[in-house]
């Protein structure tokens, strides 16, 4: 009975002890996650999510506060990283993947009024004061920080058109394969 | 000689007498020719003439942007009538840049320089007229000629490998060359190899075409091109196998077939080159099959390049029955096509009208892991766990088991007895796969400018604060300047 | 509107339900050959069989709402009824072959996914699963060419009773019970075993695998027509035949030679028609071989060591539980590959390494 209660009692001071300790001396400042979720993020700060820009959006993450398909520009590439990163199992049903697309500013509609290229994150945004303004299309992120600025409804994202060096299959047998005009001569 | 054994492949029936028996006739010229100005790997060319130009044939439209590119060039005399969009010929149906060019039925051509002896030609100029030629690889790849024969002459290749492999069904453009115009490739391989270097030549054919190896042997007689028959199998026209089958040497994966010593270009390709350097014509033809069930007379034709296809199914009798797939290329490795208006290019070796008994369609069925399609690919890949782990979106999984090493044959999802689209699955996700890494790429660049951006923001705001504090400091200072010198002022 | 089809815009003529025939058809001999051995109630339990099989698998394809007629036409539940028929006691009775086809299609096919899902031969599964639940029905043989009439087979198979006044023995089954009885081979062997008897199969034993000759004849089509490939069936053959050899020499009064073990039992059927199975074997050749070699091993352990006469189903399963195993580390080298999948050294590479 003794033997029993001391035994006992030593292994769980000792074990109490050593877990005490490996708290104080393994303690990790700040979370490293973070870090490497931002990395994995566009990093354009563009606010689409919710969050407070990347940093916001990587720290809810990290704390499992935001769903891993919080990112729109991102689109699957990032969701994939994320899932691959976090360990986690990938909805990508969920995820409003409407292809790659480009903010398109309507000259007709365009008063030069450079809101949007004040906001955008990229730069991406061509022109100056009482100019009509255009898109540089490598560096836009179709964030749409620039369709909420413009005064004139001027600005709106259209898909990217699939030009014959970004076509490629689709899916077999679970959405229709390319699709054609009819067999004219 | 020795040969060497192959593993995988699949023996498609060859429907190949349909049109092999007939003499190569010249396509009738087309009222317009709608000549693309990408047609090879690469970037594409940019045009040089302006809508209403005269062009004579032969006459350069389209100069080649970059390293790996290849010029354009006018198949016939006559007028541009056009540059802009026109259906392209791929699968997915959009339209490319294209120069359209109304023939004047004259057919003159522009002239040339004519070397006397292309064999004393330095090396690199038989390359670069190839190159400005617009000489691309004839098989089907379109890889710009002059960069492979550039990079084969500075890497330094022992072995030109003439492929008359043509193990596609059906297609017979590269036998009815061979047969017809076996001394022009004699040169043209004599030409390759004294551009690279190379010790020695091969030929190898296929051995169902006794005829094209017999003209050939016949015109290589007194040259030191060794002709040699392969045994019959699909794909044994992938330069890999075919270089395998002739050296027994296997090429390193990622790498190219100049890192064994070796070259490979088709027989199609050495007569194009002959005919650039001998004759000083750019490349603005080829021979195209013309087959299929659904055509009156398949045939072989001469094409101009970019002849609308519904030209070349008109000179062959046009439909028996209405076709149920038009196909570019081979059936095994071809692109199937929605509409005849698309143009004949530098790459097409066939158009083919199949019905749908040559298909032969099942409703694909769960898959039984019979393992007939491991037995059939020539890589060693094991297709049915490719096709399993991008069937269910695991591409990493995917790719771990070698889906980048598929060079796409076809030969599983032909055997497969599930009717299960194998190849159409690899390719979707290599699709996927290059997608995500442009915008990977894409992502890193918005992400330097967003940090530019952030720092240019930062700059400005310390600049302006540096400015205004700067200001602050001056005004101070003039205030007590003022201040001390009214002091002085005061004590004075 | 025309969909794009990716290539090849051929294919080989060939499709499940042709490999599911070419089977069938391979087994024709054989099967008539138990039913004029056996009689009617032979005919009737294959009868039975494939009829469960039908019923059972249609429902369990409606139950999980998939299409029926699709699945059904592909001949894959018939085709394991059938070598689950082949290899019950021809005069089992009707509920042996109803329990184990409905086993068979439903627990060790459907419940796993459908065709190509299950991870054990479902003809095995379900032999093994009626020889633990119902031993005394699973080891009642008769003896060959006892033909009762349409009628009195119709009371064997439908009926009951009646199986003790014409029990008899497997050679398996005999011998093992001899060897229990301390005799030793010659002993137990004498009267029972003419190897030229067991070759063309005029003995008893389960209702298709008497006839050594008639299921190599079927084997033999199947190569032929390259529905299936050596490597399994050799493997399976060597991996019996080689201990039994090796053994038979050390102590040949007690181990019975190769010829014995290869002509008895389910060997023969196994190697040609089991372990051949596309969907439960390994996808490589050598994956294959090593998998035949496992299975015939395992029988001749399980036959000569174990508590059971006759091994070939719990040896198969054993080797369908170690398939994946099997294809995860056997894989072909890829083209320009070491078999590790570093690319191979070029040249240069070569030249700069030295």
């Amino acid at each position: 009975m003794i033997a029993a209660l001391t035994s006992l009692t030593v292994l769980g001071t000792s074990l109490g002890l050593i877990l005490g300790l490996a708290a104080r001396f393994f303690k990790v400042e700040g979370n490293p996650l973070v870090e490497e979720i931002e990395a994995l993020l566009p990093g354009t700060q563009c606010g689409q999510c919710g969050y407070p820009g990347c940093t916001g959006a990587a720290q809810a993450l990290a704390n499992g506060n935001a769903p891993l398909t919080l990112c729109p520009p991102g689109g699957r590439a990032v969701v994939a990283a994320l899932a691959a990163r976090l360990g986690m199992e990938a909805d990508l049903s969920g995820v409003e993947d409407a292809g790659p697309r480009i903010a398109e500013v309507r000259e007709e509609l365009c008063i030069g009024c450079t809101r949007c290229y004040k906001v955008c994150p990229t730069d991406a945004v061509l022109g100056a004061a009482k100019h009509i303004h255009a898109v540089f299309s490598e560096a836009c992120t179709a964030c749409g920080s620039c369709v909420d600025v413009c005064p004139t409804e001027a600005i709106l994202l259209r898909p990217l058109a699939p030009t014959l060096q970004s076509w490629g299959w689709g899916k077999p047998g679970l959405q229709p394969l390319a699709i054609a005009q009819g067999m004219a001569a | 000689m020795k040969l060497f054994k192959m593993r995988g492949g699949v023996h498609p029936e060859a429907r190949k007498a349909d049109s092999s028996e007939r003499p190569i006739r010249i396509l009738p010229l087309p009222p317009l020719l709608h000549v693309p100005l990408q047609q090879h790997i690469g970037a594409p060319a940019k045009p040089v003439v302006r809508v209403g130009d005269k062009v004579l044939a032969g006459q350069l439209v389209g100069v080649g942007q970059g390293h790996v590119s290849a010029p354009v060039h006018a198949p016939t005399s006559g007028t541009v009538v056009a540059i802009g969009d026109h259906p392209a010929p791929h699968p997915s149906g959009l339209s490319a840049a294209t120069v359209t060019i109304a023939p004047d039925g004259e057919g003159r051509w522009f002239e040339y320089e004519v070397p006397a002896d292309p064999f004393a030609l330095a090396p690199d100029d038989i390359a670069a007229r190839a190159g400005a030629a617009g000489i691309v690889g004839l098989g089907g790849a379109a890889f710009p000629s002059s960069v492979k024969l550039d990079a084969s002459r500075q890497s330094g290749v022992d072995t030109l490998v003439i492929n008359g492999g043509e193990c596609e069904p059906y297609l017979t453009c590269d036998d009815r060359i061979m047969r017809e115009r076996a001394s022009e490739i004699v040169t043209g391989i004599r030409l390759i190899q004294h551009a690279v270097g190379a010790t020695r030549a091969l030929v190898g054919i296929e051995d169902n075409k006794p005829e094209a190896l017999a003209a050939m042997r016949a015109a290589a007689a007194a040259t030191d091109v060794q002709i040699r028959a392969v045994p019959a199998m699909y794909p044994m026209g992938w330069e890999k196998q075919m270089i395998h089958a002739l050296l027994g040497r296997e090429v390193p994966a990622e790498g190219r077939s100049a890192d064994i010593g070796v070259l490979v270009h088709n027989v199609a390709t050495a007569w194009a080159v002959q005919q650039a350097v001998c004759q000083g014509r750019p490349l603005v033809s080829r021979i195209v099959t013309v087959s299929g069930g659904a055509v009156v007379a398949p045939c072989n034709l001469e094409v101009p390049i970019g002849a609308p296809v519904q030209a070349l199914f008109d000179v062959c009798g046009g439909f028996r029955t209405t076709p149920a797939r038009l196909v570019l290329g081979g059936p095994m490795m071809g692109q199937q096509i929605a509409r005849t208006s698309v143009p004949v290019v530098k790459g097409t070796s066939g158009v083919l009208a199949l019905t749908q008994a040559e298909i032969g369609l099942t409703r694909p069925a769960p898959c039984i892991r019979c393992s007939t399609c491991v037995r059939a690919c020539p890589v060693g890949l094991l297709p049915l766990e490719i096709a399993a782990r991008v069937r269910s979106d695991d591409l990493a999984g995917a790719v771990a088991l070698g889906l980048k090493d598929c060079i796409g044959c076809g030969s599983c999802s032909y055997v497969c007895p599930s009717g299960i689209p194998l190849v159409h699955f690899f390719n979707y996700a290599k699709g996927d796969l290059a997608a995500q890494a442009r915008s990977k790429a894409k992502q890193e660049t918005t992400r330097k400018l967003a940090a530019e951006r952030s720092a240019r923001i930062e700059r400005i705001a310390r600049e302006r604060e540096e400015a205004a504090a700067a200001r602050k400091a001056a005004k101070a200072a003039k205030e007590a300047a003022a201040r001390a010198a009214a002091t002085t002022e005061a004590a004075a | 509107m025309t969909t794009i089809a990716h290539s090849p815009h051929a294919r080989a003529a060939n499709s499940v339900s042709r490999i599911m025939a070419t089977v069938m058809l391979a087994l024709v001999p054989v099967t008539l050959f138990g039913f004029w051995l056996n009689g009617w109630p032979a005919v009737y339990l294959w009868t039975v069989s494939l009829a469960a099989a039908l019923v059972g698998e249609a429902a369990a394809l409606k139950f999980q709402r998939r299409a029926v007629k699709p699945a059904l036409l592909d001949g894959s539940g018939v085709l394991t009824a059938w070598l689950l028929a082949l290899s019950l006691p021809p005069w089992a009775p009707w509920w042996i072959a109803v329990v184990g086809s409905l086993f068979a299609v439903v627990i060790a096919k459907q419940v796993f996914g459908g065709l190509g899902q299950n991870v054990f031969n479902p003809a095995m599964a379900a032999r093994v699963m009626l020889l633990i639940s119902f031993p005394l029905e699973m080891t009642i043989w008769v003896p060959p060419m006892s033909q009762p009439g349409l009628l009195d087979s119709l009371a064997v198979t439908f009926g009951g009773g009646q199986l003790d006044a014409v029990s008899s023995a497997s050679l398996l089954g005999h011998v093992k019970t001899e060897f229990s009885r301390g005799l030793g081979l010659e002993q137990a062997l004498a009267g029972h075993y003419a190897p030229l008897e067991a070759l063309w199969g005029r003995r008893s034993g389960s209702l298709g695998e008497t006839s050594a000759l008639l299921i190599f004849i079927g084997g033999v089509f199947l190569l032929a027509r390259r529905t299936i490939t050596w490597h399994a069936p050799v493997a399976m053959l060597a991996g019996v035949a080689l201990p039994a050899l090796l053994m038979n020499l050390v102590a040949p009064e007690h181990y019975a030679d190769p010829v014995y073990h290869l002509l008895s039992g389910g060997v023969m059927l196994a190697a040609f028609f089991i372990v051949t199975d596309p969907v439960t074997s390994p996808n490589t050749a050598l994956g294959q071989l090593l998998f035949g070699l496992g299975c015939g091993l395992l029988t001749y352990v399980i036959r000569t060591w174990g508590s059971y006469p006759e091994g070939v189903a719990f040896a198969v399963m054993l080797m369908n539980a170690a398939t994946p195993l099997i294809d995860r580390n056997i894989k072909p080298r890829i083209y320009g590959r070491t078999r590790q999948g570093a690319p191979l050294m070029t040249r240069h590479a070569k030249k700069d390494a030295a």
